[in-house]
């Protein structure tokens, strides 16, 4: 059986525990360019590198796009790769991104989330990570710096499953994550090494002399065999997706039997089980809100909070079932969903709970864009606010909740 | 659960005060939350960080506006930003200034005054207007919170840019021991 293994503990912010996390997983190669408030994730990434301490190729390339393209190049010729990035680096990366997950191409890359521009700002904001939710990566949003350390060998195990076969971004929130510091314990190589046994990244599709193969060829199209084809490979990238579900699953169980921490993998409950009225979180605002539930419970209000880990592929019936008993739900998010005038985690909920046999009112909040703070007094009017919902006081418009700081 | 906040000006490494705090006060055991308040930092400019600390798990990540415990690193950012914001009852302030802890004017919030001259400090050692390190051993004697012993853990730990781990050790023992506390609410007592 597995023993559990302690490490070594360190104190680092979440851009730490991040580099940390991918020297881990010992990925062969490492492609960045920097952007704010990647940048020192990047930095400690050379250093490792430099010291001897990680094993990899640094591809120190002009911009994001080419630090996807080489990335793919190394996926296909048999490396375990890593790379991070925010914001407008996401954008400039986007050609390549697309092409990722139809190309099953398993690979790590952390979105440190960041509002996206224009209005010009430099700081933290789920925009970049939630514009990029329809692509076919997995999305995973971490709460604590040790969740992202974490979180990235456990997504390597996930990407390279041969169920999944789909890149992972591991997001951490921008500012308050990145450049929070907290208590972080390293496991030790050993544990991580015998957690992902060997890399399996290029036996589906490949850059091999000894294995010639034609690598994403001409597909599609309204005649012969284009379009069946077309709907395979579309239906494939579904199943890896639907796949990740329990992977994702299994990978955390299995993480926590070796290191003693049990992440929720995809939805985490919390003081759920007699709750009348929930909250829904997303990333590092959690803590806040957990703040803010127990203060609400000393007086005496029923109230539990749903946190969203894994939001691609979205974990659509786990959430239904954990809110189907409330009478209202305030969902928080740190984006905006523009076409429909709320958060996009409120839209995604909204719909999942349209499997359930009643209607649950429901309250989209947006905070924390750009850099605003969610603090625990911000949760505690959510509070007050779902529970008047419960109580019938409907609402139409979403909550800005940093609009009168 | 306590709340720190530091003040300083861009380059003075208050930020990475907080980083050698918050890995003192994890080897002491305890549970450690610092987050730097951000913007354009350039130098010179005031800049604050924060830290909480805990016996506890700290769930929150947040800035934190009441804080019960400030120290300022610099002596002039006073004239530039009300260091004493949001501070609750029974506060505890920590300042960088040649002057007593009684010439110090503060609100009726604070009840701990601690001075030390670092400025002169680091005159002495870093040849420089370097006071974060000196002004840990400071925070140390006003507050008892973390041991001179785990600071220099800390130290050793850290990369410093402009300054070499002796030089930054000397800091932290000279802040402790040239730290003058003076507790308002006793000679109010006496």
């Amino acid at each position: 059986m597995n023993k559990v293994s302690t490490g070594k503990v360190i104190v680092c912010d979440g851009n730490e525990a991040a580099a940390w996390g991918a020297c881990l997983s010992r990925p062969d190669m490492v492609a960045v360019y920097p952007i704010t408030p990647q940048s020192s994730l990047v930095e400690y990434l050379a250093q490792f590198i430099a010291d001897g301490r990680m094993d990899a190729d640094l591809m120190d390339v002009e911009g994001e796009h080419t630090v996807l393209s080489v990335l793919h190049g190394a996926v296909l010729a048999g490396a375990r790769t890593y790379s991070a990035t925010s914001a407008q680096g996401l954008a400039f990366m986007f050609e390549p991104y697309f092409r990722t997950p139809g190309l099953r191409l398993p690979m790590v890359v952390s979105l440190v989330t960041r509002d996206a521009v224009s209005p010009t700002c430099v700081w933290g904001g789920q925009q970049d990570a939630m514009t990029v939710k329809e692509v076919g990566w997995i999305h995973m949003y971490c709460e604590t710096q040790q969740e992202i350390l974490d979180t990235i060998p456990i997504a390597y195990k996930v990407a390279e499953n041969p169920d999944v076969m789909l890149p992972v971004n591991v997001n951490h929130d921008g500012n308050y994550l990145s450049y929070g510091v907290a208590r972080v314990e390293l496991p030790d190589q050993a544990v991580v090494d015998a957690f992902l046994g060997e890399k399996q990244v290029n036996w589906h599709a490949c850059l091999d002399p000894e294995r010639p193969m034609a690598v994403d060829p001409l597909t599609g199209g309204a005649g012969g065999i284009g379009p069946s084809m077309f709907v395979k490979y579309r239906k494939g990238l579904c199943s890896g997706m639907s796949e990740a579900l329990r992977v994702i699953e299994e990978a955390h169980a299995d993480w926590g039997k070796r290191t003693g921490r049990y992440w929720s993998p995809l939805i985490e409950e919390y003081r759920m089980e007699d709750a009348e009225v929930a909250l829904v979180t997303i990333g590092s605002m959690t803590g806040a809100a957990k703040d803010a539930v127990d203060e609400a419970r000393l007086d005496g209000k029923k109230i539990g909070l749903v946190k969203i880990k894994t939001f691609r592929p979205f974990p659509a019936a786990r959430i239904a079932q954990a809110l189907s008993k409330v009478k209202a739900i305030g969902v928080v998010d740190r984006s905006v969903n523009f076409g429909w005038n709320c958060g996009p985690v409120y839209q995604e909920v909204l719909a999942a709970l349209y499997a359930l046999p009643v209607r649950i009112p429901m309250m989209s909040f947006i905070g924390g864009l750009a850099g605003a703070d969610i603090t625990v007094e911000h949760f505690a009017g959510v509070v007050d606010r779902t529970f008047r919902l419960a109580g019938g006081e409907m609402a139409t418009q979403p909550v800005w909740l940093n609009e009168n700081d | 659960m306590h709340e720190v906040r530091l003040h300083g000006r861009g380059g003075q490494g208050a930020v990475l005060a907080s980083a050698i705090l918050a890995t003192a006060l994890v080897e002491e055991g305890r549970h450690v939350m610092a987050i730097p308040a951000f913007g354009f930092e350039r130098r010179g400019a005031p800049v604050v960080a924060f830290l909480r600390l805990s016996d506890t798990e700290i769930r929150r990540v947040t800035n934190i506006y009441s804080p019960d415990i400030v120290v300022v690193i610099d002596p002039t950012v006073v004239r530039a930003v009300d260091v004493f914001a949001g501070m609750p009852k029974a506060g505890t302030l920590i300042l960088a200034t040649a002057k007593q802890p009684g010439e110090i004017e503060v609100p009726g919030v604070v009840s701990r005054v601690a001075t030390c001259n670092a400025m002169t400090i680091a005159m002495d050692i870093f040849k420089r207007q370097i006071t974060n390190t000196i002004m840990l051993g400071a925070f140390a004697k006003a507050t008892g919170l973390v041991s001179v012993d785990s600071l220099e853990k800390a130290l050793e730990e850290t990369h410093f840019r402009d300054a070499g781990l002796k030089q930054n050790i000397e800091a932290v023992r000279r802040g402790y021991a040239e730290t003058i506390v003076l507790d308002l609410g006793k000679e109010k007592a006496a």
